[in-house]
Formats: C-alpha cells, sequence, structure tokens
C-alpha cells in the first residue's frame, strides 16, 4: 500500500510537469498584454514598450519558460505582475475560503445527496422517487449563478436572515464563518447533490436486486440494515468515484458562486488574473488546481480498499 | 434594527450579558469601488482605481478645486521671480509621512522628478524645466529655460498619475517598476496587512494629518478632513451583489452602479444616487490613420452625418436626456475649454444616407475595416455595439471583433494593417479630467507614432497644443482651444460620440461628499 502511494505521489510529477508545459505554452499564445493593461487607458504605445520591457515579456518563450520552470524548482511561484505580491502568499490569502466553500458544501451534498438517492431507489416508481428525480433533473438545469441570486434575493435581501456577501474568516467564530458559507454553499451544492443522488439510487438500484439483498431479506435482516448496511456499503465504490469527479466540478462553479457571494477565494483570484493577463497567478493557481486534484484522484483510489476489501495496490 | 442583527444582539445578550453599544461601525465606511486594486503605485500606472488610492494615502503640493483652479495643499506658497524663470515652493508646517518622518523638500524634489518622467504634463514641465532643486528641509525651487505658467495647474493635477509626493526612499524608484510600500502623507493611512487584492483594502484615518487650515473641500483643494476612522473598499465584482449588499446596509457606497442596477437602486428609499462627478465623461470613436480605409481624410468626414450621439449616450446611460449631453466638442463639456467652434457636423440633421454619399465621393470601395472593442466594460461596450450597427448600415466591409478588456487593449497596439491582425476604429471613453485642457488630451494630439493608439499625424494640432502651454491667461488658452476644435474637426483624429454622467449610489446618511471622484474626505454619517 505505501509503495503504491509512493508511486502514485511520484507520478504527479510528470503530470504536474506536462500541465507546467501546457499551461506556459497556451498563455504564451493566448491574445492579450498585461503591459497594455498596467500602461492604462491612457498610455501611449512607448510607455506600454517600455512597461513590457519592464516586465520581461520581451524576452523569448523559451527563456522565460526556463526561468519561470527555475523558480519552480526553487519553491517559488513568482510574483504577480500587478501587485507585486508573491503568487505564494496571494495563494495563501484566498485558499481558505475556497477549501471552506468546498469542504461545507461536500459535507452538505454528500449528506443530502446519498440518504435521497437511497431513499429513491427504496421507493422506485413512487412519488417519492419521481420527486428526487425531478430535482436531480433541476439541479442539473439551473444554472449556479440563478439559484444564488434567488437565494440571496430571498434569505439576505427579504427575509434578511442571512448577509448577501462576503467571508469571515473561521478564526472569528464558527457562526460568522457559517453564516457566509450558507447560501453559496447551498447554490453551489445543488448540481452536486444531484448528481450523487442520481448515481447513488441508480447504483442502489442494481445493489438491490442482488441475490445476497434477496438472502439477506429472506433471513430477516431489517430494511435500514439492508439499505445501509448491506446495500449501500456495496454501492459505495461508484458513489465514491462520482464524489471526487465531482471535486472538478466544484472548483468550476467555485468560480462561478465566488463571484456572486463576493468570496475572496482562488476561483476570483483566477478569473481576476485571466482578465488582467497576469501570467504568474494563472500559472500558479492552475497548477495548485491540477496539483490537487490529482491528489484527490489517489484519495478516491484509496477510498476504495476501504469500501471493497477485495481492492488491494 | 434589521432581523439578523436583531437575533445576533438577542443571542450575544444572552451569552454575554450586557455589552456597550459599538459605535466604531458608525465610524467605518465599507465602499465598493469601480475596479479591483491591483497596482499600489499611482506614477507606475494611470489606472483611476489606483488614483483613487493614491488620493486616499497621498497629498501633493497643489489641489485643484472644481472651477479647476490650482491651490496650495502641501505648500504653504511660492515666490515667482527672475522673469517667472525662478519658482520656489515653501512647504506649509506639520507636514509628516505615515511612518512618522517629516516631509521635507529632500522628498519632495526626487517624488517631482519622478513624476515628470511619467505624467505628459510633467513631461512638458520637465522640457521647460533646467533643474529642480532642494534649497532646505522646506524649500525647494524650480529653475526654468522660460516660464511656464501652468506650473502649478501640473503639479495639481488630478487624474492620469497626479504629482503625489512620496519618501525619498521610495520616490527613488524607477519610475517604470513600482514602488514597493504605499507610504504618503495624505490623510489615510494604507493597512498593508489587511490588503487583500481582488478582495479587500482597508485604509485608517491618518491621526497626524493636518488639514490645510482655510477654504473648503473642493474636489482635491481645501481641507481634507477625514471622518472615518478606517475606510473598508470591498472589491465585489458582481453589480447585482453589490446592489443587494448596499440595499441591505452591508456596504454604504458603491462607486459604479451600472444603469439597469440604478433603476433597481432609485426605489429604495435607504440609497440614494447623484453624479459621482458633476462634470460628464466624454466616449470617443477612434479612428486608425495609418492604413486604410480611416488614413482617408475625407471618409473620417463623411461619417460626421451618420454619428448621433444621442444613440451613443443612451446606450451607456439609459434614455434620461438628463445623463447625458450632445452637442460636444473635443473639450468637456461645462469647462472653461469647452466651445461649440465648428461643430455643426456633428450638431446639424442626422442622415445615414448623405453619410453613404459622402463615403462614395471619399473612393470607399468596399475596402476590408476593423472594428474592435470590447464586452466587459460598460461605456466602451455600448458604444461600440451602436457602432457596430453603424457601419454595417453604412455599407462599410466590416470585421466586428469583439474581445474582453485585456485583449482590447492588447490588440489596440498593433500598428499592423488590417490584414494582418490590426484595426481601423474602436470606442472608448475619458475623464472629464482627461478631456479638460490639451495637457492630459491624449486622443487630441497629432504627433503621429508618438501619439495615443490611431496615430494621427497633425502638425498643426501640435503646434496649437505647445502654444497653450505659454498662454499667459485664460482668454488666450479658450481661443487656442477652440482653434484645436477646428483644427480637429477638420482632420478627425477622433470623434466624439456623446459625453454621459458616472452615477455613484450611496446610503441615504452619507453626507458631505466631496464631487468629482470617489474622494474619502469631507463625507460623513448623519
Amino acid at each position: 500500500m505505501w509503495a503504491y502511494i509512493v508511486r502514485r505521489v511520484l507520478a504527479t510529477i510528470p503530470v504536474m510537469a506536462v500541465v507546467a508545459l501546457f499551461v506556459f505554452s497556451l498563455l504564451y499564445l493566448a491574445p492579450g498584454d498585461p503591459a497594455a493593461v498596467i500602461a492604462g487607458d491612457q498610455a501611449t504605445p512607448d510607455d506600454v514598450e517600455r512597461i513590457r520591457a519592464s516586465l520581461g515579456l520581451d524576452r523569448p518563450y523559451l527563456v522565460r519558460f526556463g526561468a519561470w520552470v527555475w523558480d519552480i524548482l526553487h519553491g517559488d511561484l513568482g510574483t504577480s505582475i500587478f501587485t507585486n505580491l508573491p503568487v505564494s502568499h496571494m495563494i495563501a490569502q484566498r485558499i481558505e475560503p475556497t477549501l471552506s466553500l468546498m469542504v461545507v458544501t461536500l459535507i452538505l451534498a454528500v449528506s443530502i445527496a446519498v440518504p435521497m438517492g437511497v431513499v429513491a431507489a427504496w421507493k422506485q416508481g413512487t412519488s417519492i422517487d419521481r420527486a428526487v428525480m425531478a430535482f436531480a433533473v433541476l439541479g442539473f438545469s439551473v444554472p449556479v449563478f440563478v439559484v444564488g441570486y434567488l437565494l440571496a434575493f430571498v434569505f439576505a435581501l427579504e427575509l434578511d436572515w442571512l448577509p448577501v456577501q462576503g467571508y469571515t474568516p473561521f478564526r472569528e467564530g464558527f457562526i460568522p464563518w457559517m453564516e457566509n458559507l450558507i447560501l453559496p454553499a447551498v447554490a453551489l451544492g445543488g448540481v452536486y447533490i444531484a448528481l450523487i443522488a442520481r448515481i447513488t439510487r441508480a447504483t442502489m438500484l442494481e445493489v438491490l436486486s442482488q441475490d445476497y439483498i434477496r438472502t439477506a431479506r429472506a433471513k430477516g435482516a431489517g430494511q435500514r440494515s439492508i439499505l445501509f448496511l448491506h446495500a449501500l456499503k456495496n454501492a459505495a465504490v461508484p458513489i465514491v468515484t462520482i464524489i471526487g469527479i465531482g471535486i472538478a466540478l466544484l472548483i468550476g462553479g467555485a468560480v462561478v458562486t465566488e463571484s456572486v457571494f463576493a468570496i475572496p477565494g482562488l476561483g476570483r483570484l483566477t478569473v481576476d488574473a485571466i482578465l488582467r493577463r497576469d501570467y504568474p497567478v494563472i500559472q500558479g493557481v492552475v497548477l495548485l488546481f491540477s496539483f490537487v486534484y490529482v491528489l484527490v484522484n489517489l484519495l478516491i483510489d484509496l477510498l476504495y480498499t476501504l469500501f471493497d476489501p477485495r481492492i488491494r495496490y | 434594527m434589521k432581523r439578523r442583527d436583531l437575533i445576533a444582539t438577542a443571542a450575544t445578550a444572552a451569552l454575554a450579558g450586557p455589552a456597550l453599544a459599538q459605535p466604531a461601525q458608525h465610524r467605518v465606511l465599507k465602499f465598493v469601488p469601480q475596479a479591483n486594486l491591483t497596482s499600489l503605485d499611482p506614477i507606475w500606472t494611470t489606472a483611476n482605481i489606483t488614483r483613487n488610492h493614491g488620493h486616499m494615502i497621498y497629498d501633493s503640493l497643489y489641489g485643484m478645486d472644481a472651477e479647476f483652479r490650482a491651490q496650495p495643499q502641501m505648500a504653504a506658497g511660492h515666490v515667482v521671480d527672475q522673469d517667472g524663470k525662478r519658482v520656489t515652493i515653501t512647504l506649509r508646517d506639520g507636514l509628516k509621512f505615515h511612518d512618522g518622518e517629516p516631509v521635507r523638500a529632500q522628498d519632495v524634489v526626487p517624488s517631482i522628478q519622478r513624476w515628470m518622467r511619467r505624467n505628459p504634463f510633467g513631461q512638458q514641465l520637465a522640457a521647460a524645466t533646467d533643474a529642480v532643486e532642494v534649497v532646505d528641509d522646506k524649500r525647494l525651487v524650480f529653475r526654468l529655460k522660460k516660464p511656464f505658467p501652468l506650473l502649478f495647474a501640473a503639479l495639481a493635477q488630478v487624474s492620469n498619475s497626479p504629482a503625489f509626493i512620496m519618501p525619498e526612499r521610495l520616490a527613488r524608484t524607477d519610475p517604470f517598476q513600482q514602488v514597493r510600500e504605499a507610504i504618503g502623507s495624505g490623510p489615510f493611512r494604507f493597512k498593508a496587512d489587511e490588503y487583500n487584492s481582488g478582495s479587500r483594502v482597508v485604509y485608517t484615518r491618518n491621526p497626524d494629518y493636518v488639514p490645510v487650515a482655510t477654504g473648503t473641500p473642493s474636489l482635491t483643494a481645501g481641507p481634507k478632513v477625514a471622518h472615518f476612522d478606517r475606510v473598508e473598499w470591498h472589491i465585489i465584482v458582481d453589480a447585482a451583489t453589490s446592489a443587494a449588499a448596499l440595499q441591505t446596509g452591508e456596504i454604504d457606497w458603491y462607486e459604479q452602479p451600472p444603469p439597469e442596477i440604478q433603476m433597481l437602486l432609485r426605489r429604495n428609499r435607504n440609497v440614494k444616487l447623484e453624479a459621482i462627478d458633476p462634470l460628464p465623461l466624454t466616449g470617443i470613436l477612434r479612428f486608425n490613420h495609418l492604413h486604410p480605409p480611416f488614413d482617408n481624410k475625407r471618409l473620417r468626414q463623411a461619417m460626421l452625418p451618420a454619428i448621433n450621439q444621442a444613440d451613443f449616450m443612451s446606450a451607456v446611460v439609459g434614455t434620461n436626456a438628463a445623463d447625458y449631453r450632445t452637442g460636444v466638442g473635443f473639450f468637456t463639456p461645462g469647462t472653461p475649454l469647452a466651445s461649440d467652434a465648428a461643430m455643426a457636423p456633428l450638431t446639424g440633421p442626422r442622415s445615414v444616407d448623405r453619410a453613404r454619399a459622402l463615403m462614395r465621393e471619399a473612393g470607399y470601395t468596399n475596402q476590408p475595416m476593423r472594428l474592435i472593442g470590447p464586452t466587459d466594460i460598460l461605456a466602451p461596450s455600448a458604444m461600440t455595439q451602436v457602432g457596430a450597427d453603424l457601419v454595417r448600415r453604412l455599407g462599410f466591409n466590416a470585421d466586428i471583433l469583439l474581445t474582453d478588456w485585456g485583449t482590447t487593449v492588447q490588440r489596440r497596439t498593433s500598428r499592423e494593417p488590417v490584414e494582418r491582425g490590426g484595426w481601423s476604429m474602436l470606442f472608448t471613453a475619458f475623464s472629464s479630467f482627461d478631456f479638460a485642457n490639451p495637457a492630459a488630451h491624449f486622443p487630441l494630439r497629432g504627433n503621429g507614432t508618438n501619439a495615443w493608439f490611431g496615430w494621427p499625424t497633425i502638425p498643426r494640432l501640435e503646434e496649437l497644443r505647445d502654444a497653450w502651454f505659454d498662454a499667459p491667461d485664460l482668454a488666450t488658452e479658450q481661443r487656442l482651444a477652440r482653434e484645436m476644435q477646428v483644427v480637429a474637426m477638420d482632420e478627425l483624429p477622433y470623434i466624439p460620440v456623446g459625453a454621459y454622467m458616472s452615477t455613484t449610489a450611496l446610503r441615504s446618511n452619507l453626507n458631505g461628499r466631496v464631487g468629482g471622484l470617489a474622494l474619502f474626505w469631507g463625507i460623513q454619517r448623519s
């Protein structure tokens, strides 16, 4: 097992190298010029040229790529072209809100979606099943920002129960932290709940038709025991897989959710950096996201062994 | 009291027992600025958001009042002698930087020198200056090659990299590199430890700041009295979210709500809307003069009968005529240099058919042209949409290229012809300060490849501009400005497409705001 983990962690290195090359090349080829953005609307072409030279953007592709890789190998993600702050510092400032949003969304989604899927499978063909599936279709169909605006309108503007926007760090108290995260987590969690609930239902239906479930029933096992001990554990592998894949959805959705609810997270940092062509920040954040995604996949692979002892690495 | 506050108060009371009232929250002003503050150096970049940040923490030797008159700010006064070729400025008492060091002439001189390398008005001043020198801690002297009547106006410039004063160690930074710290002597201090670009910028009142003793606050002139202990800029990119936060009282001031959001906010009695600047911004249609088809002066002129300024402006701010101006020329309406000289081609009857006929007479034979513009910046985006419709109706062989702002500003630097990725036409807008006089008026330059994007070569405009810098009085300035407008209406470095008011929204209990731009002295909560 440990040898497998080490092998997988080492395997992230070439993956990250490919991501680095891809991201850098893409940004190099993409239109847009941070020097022109910095110089402002009133700048002359000469101003733009001077700023471009001062930022080193006039250097050849290979020289810039080599310098960037060299810095990364020395643990330096570079410095933002605009703010003059280290990229690692900017990421550190933004990581807590995004992590908080994703964790709360994940907990909320799993704790709602899995029971929903289980109940829908158990009550297959009934109005409960149809209601769950209707919710799932709705969750997939309504964009995150629409749900976000509706929630903000009802719960913040009309009822005044929760704040419209912003983020309070966890160190300032659990309740204020949670107050700022409830609406974004619900908005972001909708599509995730729909996805997990559907997969849970489909997998449970398959498992519930297996011989060993019939045997358990014949032996007099209770409904709860059948559903959650016998069936759900055996249905867990595809559910865990979809939760892992869904984390990519969360990362994408966080960009929109953070904008709607003005949460100062990595999603907004990425969008802001892209719009300004702040290359070092874009490169740093994308590298981080891809690294996290590789690690999540590793974690999912390891979780398989918990749910299915037949799986060995 | 709001329900959420009531619940929170009840919970706090139950858990913690009696507590004192919290007046501190009334001394905090929460503001949503027009954009994210990315750079902290207002000399390095001309971005308006960085300019506003500059006015928070820096001070300048002279301030500009709403009548565009320079008034002493850090300066106690000045002496002009040797037939106007020597100007000695004395600093007033009590000036102190945020790090506790006194402001000395040794700080002022390198600050001015750094500014003169970046700012066009400063560059003009530098060309007329032999030396700027320290006399002693309190005095500096400009030794001029010739009298420069607009010296104080230059030092009082409000926008486009004002002449802010920094500590000597920062002022000696290469002007093409950013300063590493944000330390000034202005009415607010920058909280570097709370700065989170893209999220929050925090300032605290500078307790050591001594406002000018006399006068009334007017633009950047007069006493800068800070009434809030803390000002927080909350960067909220979503307009609907900003509006909702303003309505619930989570924020106090939303700098630039778009027109559709303004309609919503007008219905809330706790929110008031007002013009942030009593003077309007001007929209322009800029031609690329280097390549066909708009290197042809007659073709540029042919477009004039089709330009309906009301069409462009109503796309930007809506159909309420009070929110925009038409009949707009080359200087900001309502400023001393604005005039109606040679404006007939833009104010007479509008006719697309007439424009088409003039296009044919000008020899237009379906050459390709490219209109570039952004989709993510309100005013340029709206004007570009109207412009795109217009060029189609006029029958141009047009390629309409709409992208994000970052791509547009890169593409406009291209001097290549259309076939090789260049551009022919773009729309953008400039603040009232930019077009108030020829000094900062980039699009009115005619200095060819050194001019602003579009690169017109119009030597007469340059001659008149140079003469303006030497103008001894306002009457001469006005005469020269009229002449410039006559030349510009003939050569058309660009076409003015109207002017519009920029509206700001703030809680009704805020009063005393100083007009012009987002300034934070004077304003207080009633």
